[in-house]
């Protein structure tokens, strides 16, 4: 009778003992084979667009990074990159010249500059802005910020003109143009921009702050001499990531666009196109042959995405604290 | 002597202090001025366009606000102050458009809203000619297409996150972390592609499953981050009390620090699933859109709310469409911004309070 309750704990703890043996061990391949899966569907990713790209290449009667037109389907296939290419850098370097300074100044504005009572409203409000899908933003552009920029792209053209950037040569077309489409990506970005470089300056050491101040500094130069510094890494990173999102933004380029595969450096002409929107407004549409052809424009788009947030990420990786996570 | 140094120095001192400041309400009044001069300018002048008219307002009061602190307070007090203002104007520019964004949505949106737009769904309906017809069937697509994406992003999510935090040491767990970090970069419409040539591959048409296959990829990488962020704040002290009494590992993970992180996790899948409500690229590619009903999620096209707007916009395209495409678009805003709004509410109810 005694004997046997002892004996029968100690066979459950062995049974048990083994079950949990046999249970960690389930548990972490499973975890480990997620972790797992994720690479694998990484690498699926490259390797289908590559070998979809590979068949579409080879039969490419044009240069695929210099031809401007693209017509995958035509009797003799001729398809390439330049204008795509083109248009993509350039609507993303509009948007970053916009959306890095103005995110700064938010983020500063959040965590130095605002009264503490609409300091977090803010922030969340910014948080909110980022939870807009891009469709809307796209159907906002077109029917609500295309007309409203008419008036600045005429008077750009105006007084700006002389720089050749700003020369409107159709005049009176609608402003669906790479510098609109700048202007709507970098309303699209500030969000993740302001939300990581945010998390940085809250990371200022307290002391540098202090220090500056008790020197005889003026807000600004504390900021500049103390807070600035210590958030550049971030502030690249973050306008990285930034960089990423509007490489690859599709919809609202597509519907805000007016694309043409036309080459040009006057921004206010409607025309042109980017890697995203040119396979959201052909892939229904095309032959199988075409489908490929647009599998290999997406996979020089998913490289350049991938070397830039991979490089986004290697800056963070330095300064591990801020990842900006949630953003 | 010191004394009849030191004598003289004080009115001086005290002069620096109070005297060259601008009163509080200066940088407030020059706002108002340049308003003011902002719209008369561009009232004057006729721009069309109310952008140049904030334009010049936003222009004018950094000129001001500089040139009337160089001429009182000097050149460093300036530049502070010219500093604040940029950085004033900054805040203004990124509230203007939201404001007008949503604003103008709710404006457009609300009229095209009413109990038919939401229990019909676009059979029969003559598109481009007739006013009408509605977003059930859009509704109900979105609602099957994120459903199963969560369902398979949400525990590989997790699980992965598991690993990194717990188990995860060496060169695996980096390169998941690494990959992770770029997946989230990783553009919709790239997804799409992918997921389109799997399916052709294994000869499936198009439907709700292969959609959501795609969105479920767009997905995961936002639940690992705030999956692992949230595991990371569980202290310490739980998992080792719990070790102490002789659970398994697997046990104290599955009863002790989830549920003690269950907050923070849960509000970082409704984040991913609002950010996928709102894909339209992967959508368009793979589900096809249709005009009818398809309850069934895993055979023939389906509808989605980000879907259906681009086509009554790109398809339509006339004032019936635009009307529909508002109404479908603050249904789809109202849908995540509440999703948002409920996730940063749980998040701030119930977050695990980080080494207390």
């Amino acid at each position: 009778m005694t004997s046997s309750a002892p004996a029968d704990t100690a066979g459950r703890a062995g049974r048990s003992r083994r079950d949990s043996r046999f249970g960690d061990k389930v548990f972490f391949n499973f975890s480990r084979g997620s972790g797992i899966l994720l690479l694998v569907i990484m690498a699926a990713i490259a390797g289908f667009l590559a070998y979809r790209s590979a068949l579409a290449l080879g039969k490419n009667q044009g240069n695929f990074f210099t031809t401007f037109e693209w017509a995958p389907d035509g009797v003799k296939p001729v398809f390439g990159i330049a204008v795509l290419t083109f248009g993509t850098l350039v609507s993303a370097l509009i948007a970053m010249l916009i959306a890095v300074p103005v995110a700064v100044g938010i983020a500063l504005f959040i965590s130095h500059y605002a009264p503490r009572r609409i300091a977090q409203p803010f922030a969340y409000l910014v948080d909110l802005l980022a939870a807009v899908p891009s469709i809307v933003y796209g159907l906002w552009g077109v029917l609500f910020l295309v007309p409203h920029m008419e008036g600045l792209t005429s008077w750009l053209n105006e007084y700006l003109g002389w720089t050749y950037l700003f020369d409107q040569t159709k005049n009176g077309a609608p402003a669906r143009n790479l510098f609109t489409v700048g202007i709507l990506l970098a309303i699209m970005i500030l969000p993740i921009i302001t939300a990581v470089t945010r998390e940085v300056f809250r990371q200022v050491p307290r002391m540098h702050e202090e220090a500056a101040l008790a020197l005889g500094a003026t807000r600004w130069e504390m900021v500049r001499t103390a807070v600035l510094p210590f958030g550049r890494p971030g502030i690249i990173s973050a306008s990285m990531l930034g960089l990423g999102r509007a490489l690859g933004e599709t919809i609202a380029v597509a519907i805000v666009l007016s694309s043409s595969p036309t080459l040009s450096l006057h921004l206010l002409d409607p025309g042109g196109g980017t890697f995203a929107q040119n396979i959201a407004l052909k892939f229904n549409e095309a032959q199988p042959f075409g489908r490929d052809a647009l599998m290999a424009s997406g996979l020089v788009l998913f490289v350049i995405t991938l070397l830039v947030n991979g490089a986004a990420r290697m800056i963070i990786a330095r300064r591990k604290e801020y990842s900006g996570a949630n953003a | 002597m010191s004394a009849t140094t030191t004598a003289p120095a004080a009115p001086l001192l005290r002069g620096d202090l109070t005297s060259g400041r601008l009163p509080r309400w200066a940088p407030i009044g020059v706002a108002v001025l340049s308003i003011a001069l902002g719209c008369a300018i561009g009232a004057g002048a006729g721009l069309a366009s109310h952008i140049q008219w904030g334009l010049i307002a936003a222009g004018l009061f950094l000129a001001l606000s500089y040139a009337l602190a160089v001429k009182v307070e000097g050149r460093r007090q300036a530049k502070d102050r010219f500093a604040t203002s940029v950085i004033w104007v900054a805040f203004i520019l990124a509230v203007v458009p939201l404001g007008a964004l949503t604003f103008y949505t709710v404006q457009q949106g609300i009229g095209a809203i009413n109990g038919d737009f939401l229990t019909h769904s676009m059979k029969g309906v003559v598109a481009s000619t007739t006013a009408g017809g509605g977003i059930y069937h859009a509704i109900i697509g979105t609602l099957e297409q994120v459903a199963l994406a969560t369902l398979m992003a949400a525990p590989i999510g997790l699980l992965t996150a598991v690993y990194l935090v717990e188990y995860g040491r060496g060169r695996l767990a980096q390169a998941v972390t690494f990959f992770v970090d770029v997946m989230t970069g990783v553009p919709s419409i790239v997804a799409g592609l992918f997921v389109f040539s799997l399916w052709t591959m294994l000869k499936q048409g198009y439907s709700g499953f292969s959609g959501s296959v795609a969105l479920a990829i767009l997905m995961i990488p936002v639940v690992v981050r705030s999956a692992e962020e949230m595991l990371k704040l569980v202290p310490n002290e739980l998992r080792e009390a719990s070790y102490a009494l002789g659970v398994p590992k697997w046990k104290t993970i599955v009863r002790i620090v989830i549920p003690t992180a269950i907050g923070g996790i849960t509000t970082g899948v409704m984040l991913a699933v609002a950010r996928i409500t709102g894909e339209t690229a992967p959508v368009l590619m793979l589900v096809f859109g249709s005009d009818v009903i398809n309850n069934d999620p895993f055979n023939d096209p389906q509808q989605s709310l980000p879907l259906y707007i681009w086509q009554q916009y790109t398809v339509v395209n006339n004032e019936y469409g635009y009307a529909r495409a508002w109404g479908a678009a603050l249904v789809l805003i109202a849908f995540v911004m509440g999703l948002n709004l409920v996730a940063r509410g749980i998040a701030r109810w119930r977050s695990p309070k980080a080494g207390h």
